[in-house]
C-alpha cells in the first residue's frame, strides 16, 4: 500500500482511529488539568518533505517535541507538539507554578504528560482493533520546528516521497494551551488497522 | 541580496552574489559545495545515506550518493571546475533518543557518514564540519566567499 493512493474510506477510518485515540487522550490530559480542553476534528495530512514544517508555523519555530516509539503488533510514532508558551503554561498549571521557563521538573512533567497522551491514544486504538501496541519512554526535544519533524519525515522517506500523519489540534478553554498530536503509523502497520477494521 | 531557500530533499545553486540557506536541519544534512575561483555555491538538504538500500528511490535529492552526484552536475553547469570545489557539511543530528537506539534515531550520524564518504570519492576535501549533537541547525552559505553560517537554539551561532 502507497501513501499516494489510499482511497476516501481508508482516510475516513484513518480519520476516525485519530478521534477515537485523541478523544481518549484529550480526556486524560482534561482530566490530569481539571480544565475543559477543547479538540478540533482530527485531520488525515498527506504532506511534501517541504511543506512538514508549515503547519506549525515554519522551519524555525521553537516547538517542544515528544516523541514515542510504538511496538509489538504496530509500528510507528506518537508526537506530541506544544509551542514553548503552551509548554510553559501547561507546566505551570500541572505544578501550580508561575514560572517563566522550563525547569529541570517542567521538562519532566512535559514528558510525563506525552507519555499519559500516547498511552490513553494507543489503548483506545489497541481495544478498538485487538492488536497489542506498546509504547516507549518519552523522548523530549525542545528545538526548530524543522529539526523536529525531520525525525518523522525520514522515517517516510525510507518508503515515500510523503508523509502521512493523523493530527489533532487542542486547545485550553482560554487557549493558553495549543498543541498537536501526532500519530504517524508505518505503512505496513496501518495496513493491519485496516484489515483488523475490515476496511481492507 | 538574493536567498534562495532550500527545502527537504531539494538542492540549489547560486553564483555571487547570493545566499543559499536551509532551515531547521535536524538529522538530515546540509551540504555546502563551493567552487571559490568561479564563485559558484551549491546546497543540498539530504534525508537518508543510501539510494540503493531502497526500493522507492526516484526522487535523487532525497540520498547523500546521488544528492551529491545531482548537486554538482548543477554546480558544474553553473560554471563551477570540479577540481575547485570543496565542502562543508552541517548537521546529522539525534534529535531523540531512547534506550534501544533504534536504526533510525541513529540516520543523522549514517546521513553523517555516508556523506563523508561520497565526498572523499569524489575527491572532493571537507574544509569543516559541524555535525552531530542533538540540536537544530539553519545555515546560509554565501557565494561571496563560501562561508557558511550555522545558528541553532541555544547552541551558539557560528561561521565555518
Amino acid at each position: 500500500m502507497d501513501v499516494e493512493n489510499l482511497n476516501s474510506m481508508m482516510i475516513d477510518v484513518l480519520k476516525e482511529i485519530g478521534n477515537i485515540g485523541s478523544g481518549n487522550a484529550v480526556t486524560a490530559l482534561s482530566n490530569m488539568l481539571a480544565k475543559r480542553i477543547d479538540m478540533m476534528v482530527p485531520k488525515v495530512r498527506i504532506l511534501e518533505f517541504n511543506d512538514v514544517a508549515e503547519i506549525l508555523g515554519g522551519e524555525e519555530e521553537i516547538v517542544v517535541g515528544i516523541y514515542l516509539d510504538l511496538n509489538a503488533d504496530i509500528k510507528g510514532n506518537i508526537m506530541f507538539i506544544l509551542d514553548l508558551d503552551s509548554a510553559l503554561n501547561l507546566t505551570n498549571m500541572l505544578l501550580d507554578k508561575e514560572d517563566d521557563e522550563l525547569g529541570d521538573i517542567a521538562i519532566s512533567a512535559l514528558s510525563e504528560v506525552g507519555n499519559i497522551l500516547a498511552s490513553s491514544y494507543v489503548n483506545s486504538l489497541s481495544s478498538l482493533t485487538g492488536l497489542k501496541i506498546t509504547v516507549s519512554v518519552p523522548s523530549l526535544a525542545i528545538d526548530m520546528a524543522g529539526a523536529i519533524l525531520s525525525v518523522p519525515a525520514i522515517q517516510f522517506g525510507l518508503i515515500a516521497d510523503q508523509v502521512l500523519f493523523i493530527e489533532t489540534v487542542f486547545k485550553e478553554g482560554k487557549s493558553s494551551v495549543y498543541g498537536n498530536l501526532f500519530l504517524l503509523p508505518d505503512m505496513a502497520s496501518f495496513e493491519k488497522i485496516l484489515s483488523k477494521l475490515g476496511v481492507l | 541580496m538574493k536567498k534562495i531557500k532550500v527545502g527537504m530533499a531539494d538542492y540549489n545553486v547560486v553564483k555571487a552574489p547570493g545566499i543559499l540557506t536551509t532551515l531547521g536541519l535536524g538529522s538530515c544534512v546540509g551540504i555546502a559545495l563551493y567552487d571559490k575561483f568561479n564563485k559558484v555555491a551549491g546546497l543540498a538538504h539530504v534525508m537518508l545515506p543510501s539510494s540503493k538500500e531502497i526500493k522507492n528511490n526516484e526522487n535523487k535529492a532525497k540520498f547523500v550518493d546521488t544528492g551529491i552526484e545531482l548537486l554538482i552536475e548543477s554546480l558544474l553547469k553553473e560554471g563551477a571546475v570540479m577540481k575547485n570545489i570543496t565542502a562543508k557539511i552541517v548537521g546529522g543530528a539525534q534529535m531523540f533518543s531512547f534506550n534501544n537506539n533504534s536504526s533510525i534515531l541513529k540516520i543523522g550520524e549514517r546521513n553523517v557518514l555516508a556523506t563523508r564518504e561520497k565526498l572523499k570519492e569524489l575527491n572532493i576535501k571537507i574544509l569543516a564540519e559541524d555535525t552531530g549533537g542533538n540540536y537544530g541547525r539553519t545555515i546560509e552559505l554565501d557565494a561571496e566567499d563560501g562561508s557558511l553560517l550555522v545558528k541553532t537554539i541555544g547552541h551558539g551561532t557560528k561561521i565555518i
